[in-house]
């Protein structure tokens, strides 16, 4: 991937909110780079501090210590002038949608382009281009209130792409909808990804937003960086707590498994083993079985991943043969109770 | 009830809406920017400046505290001194926009307030600088707002050039006070009441009317 091209940069930024008597760290010594032409998660449970580190990226928030750089330049260092032109080239969809309920759906669009003075005609055929490309060029007269949740985001997103510019930065962009509409608010930003080479960044609290569309993945937990690497490799081997308690539910789901069971063990298949019948080998080759509690295969980037959660049995010795026949075959089952207290 | 009756009420009602329309209008122009400045000064605010909307909103109580008829008389002078005398319909107008800024100006702060600020956000992440963030995004927002509000202002204007009717002014508060309460004239008294409630019907319905059908949402 040609990705290596750094867009923003981020040195040890901390924000901190001061009143009279109380202090909030919600930032707090983040590191990160993101390439261009990627699409970013930073993933974190709400009041983790990623809503405040978003808006540090254009400037809605200030910084309190560390630096933001954007293409080069240091976003703190910008005159508002400056700083006003520098968000003209990064974009923002919000949670709440945030059109204007009194403008029609290409007004709205229009907006951005008002705002840097382009003719009347000229936004009008720009702003249709941009709503075909989010498939709501029918739409163009229906003001917002008239729209479904999805198609408002939609207009959001037509309404970012008019300014042409160079990142997108999606604040909880998709968790105001449902699951169906999420899916398809996914696949129109990973596919504006793919055609424009726009630089997607993702925030969000669900995990499967990341692992759909996520090339690499910033986990934030009570402001610090708990995580930081490809979706793959953080999805497969999660090292934080942080990460653990986000990606595992994910897997159990609502499954009925029983988190204090010593015997219950998260095993996680790469690319490669997916496609073996493992739990059949395992029942063949060592006449020992294991109790499925949660299984799960999902794409990654590409690559398929399974998970289980699956019960081992509670002899000593067959649960010692069962372990060893999957360190044998390369995977490590990992205890639930050791990787994370649900 | 004659024809000079009926001529007497046509100009009332001519002077009337004359005093009240041009006051209104006038008292618009000053006011609009007055709440847009009370608004962007405000806490948390684009412009946010502490001291100054403090002064204006200290200017803007004290005015609306200061009950009309009081501020007809307190005025005097300083209505001669622009239009070079106190009596009549043009004199009216002065007091009358003194007495309407403060009023819009308020109604105009409450109607921007209204605006969720995240609205304001996604203006500034925009680039948009603050007189556009005030053109582009809250005021087209607060429109069906602002109209229902200049409706119940136009009516209020209308009771108070009815006041003026007592310190001189023309139109049809003039007509009742001197025809219907100096000299008794009941039915003169009973008309103008019916025709000063059929007008502010008309504005108020006219401006829930515009406003229901610039609202989208």
């Amino acid at each position: 991937m040609a990705e290596q091209k750094i867009i923003y940069q981020l040195n040890h930024v901390s924000k901190i909110f001061r009143d009279k008597n109380s202090e909030v760290i919600a930032v707090d010594d983040i590191s990160l780079e993101i390439h261009e032409g990627e699409i970013f998660g930073i993933i974190g449970m709400s009041g983790a501090g990623k809503s405040t580190l978003v808006r540090m990226l254009n400037r809605l928030e200030e910084v309190t210590s560390g630096e933001v750089i954007f293409d080069g330049k240091k976003l703190g260092e910008l005159s508002p002038k400056e700083t006003r032109a520098t968000r003209k080239q990064i974009a923002m969809i919000f949670q709440s949608f945030n059109l204007l309920s009194q403008k029609t759906v290409l007004a709205n669009v229009e907006i951005p382009l008002k705002l840097i003075g382009v003719s009347k005609e000229e936004r009008k055929e720009i702003a249709r281009e941009k709503l075909k490309i989010v498939g709501l060029e029918d739409k163009v007269n229906a003001y917002p209130a008239q729209l479904s949740g999805g198609q408002k985001q939609r207009v959001a997103i037509a309404r970012a792409l008019a300014m042409n510019p160079r990142v997108l930065l999606c604040d909880e962009a998709t968790s105001a909808l449902d699951p169906k509409i999420t899916e398809e608010i996914l696949s129109l930003l990973q596919d504006i990804n793919e055609r424009l080479n726009l630089t997607i960044v993702i925030i969000t609290h669900e995990m499967n937003v990341v692992e759909k569309i996520c090339n690499r993945v910033a986990i934030v937990d009570n402001g610090k960086l708990a995580e930081l690497g490809e979706v793959k490799d953080v999805f497969a081997k999660p090292q934080s707590d942080a990460a653990k308690h986000l990606i595992l539910p994910t897997i159990a789901g609502d499954n009925p498994f029983d988190e204090t069971n010593k015997n219950c063990y998260r095993i996680v298949f790469n690319g490669r083993a997916a496609t073996e019948p493992v739990i059949a080998n395992l029942v063949k080759r060592t006449g020992e079985s294991v109790n499925i509690l949660s299984a799960n295969t999902r794409s990654i980037g590409g690559i398929g991943y399974g998970q289980m959660i699956v019960e081992f049995p509670e002899d000593p010795t067959a649960h010692k043969v069962v372990l060893d026949y999957f360190t044998s075959i390369g995977i490590q089952p990992v205890a639930i109770d050791k990787e994370v207290v649900i | 009830m004659n024809s000079t009756l009926w001529s007497l009420i046509g100009k009332g009602v001519i002077e009337t809406l004359e005093m009240t329309l041009i006051s209104t209008i006038l008292a618009y122009i000053i006011g609009v920017p007055y709440g847009v400045l009370l608004k962007v000064t405000g806490k948390g605010e684009i412009m946010e400046q502490k001291v100054v909307n403090k002064i204006f909103a200290f200017i803007a109580n004290v005015f609306r505290s200061i009950p009309f008829l009081i501020l007809l008389v307190f005025l005097i002078p300083f209505t001669r001194a622009i239009v070079g005398t106190s009596i009549g319909t043009e004199a009216s107008i002065v007091p009358l926009t003194v007495g309407t800024i403060p009023i819009v100006a308020r109604m105009v702060e409450q109607s921007l307030n209204e605006i969720p600020y995240r609205i304001t956000e996604a203006a500034k992440s925009m680039g948009a600088n603050s007189w556009q963030i005030v053109k582009e995004f809250i005021i087209p927002e607060a429109m069906p707002s602002l109209c229902s509000g200049t409706a119940i202002n136009t009516a209020t204007v209308l009771g108070y050039s009815a006041m003026a009717g007592c310190i001189g002014g023309g139109g049809l508060g003039a007509l009742a006070l001197n025809y219907g309460y100096y000299r008794y004239q009941n039915d003169v008294l009973f008309l103008t009441v019916l025709v000063l409630v059929v007008v502010v019907q008309v504005i108020q319905e006219s401006g829930v009317l515009i406003s229901k059908r610039i609202r989208h949402s």
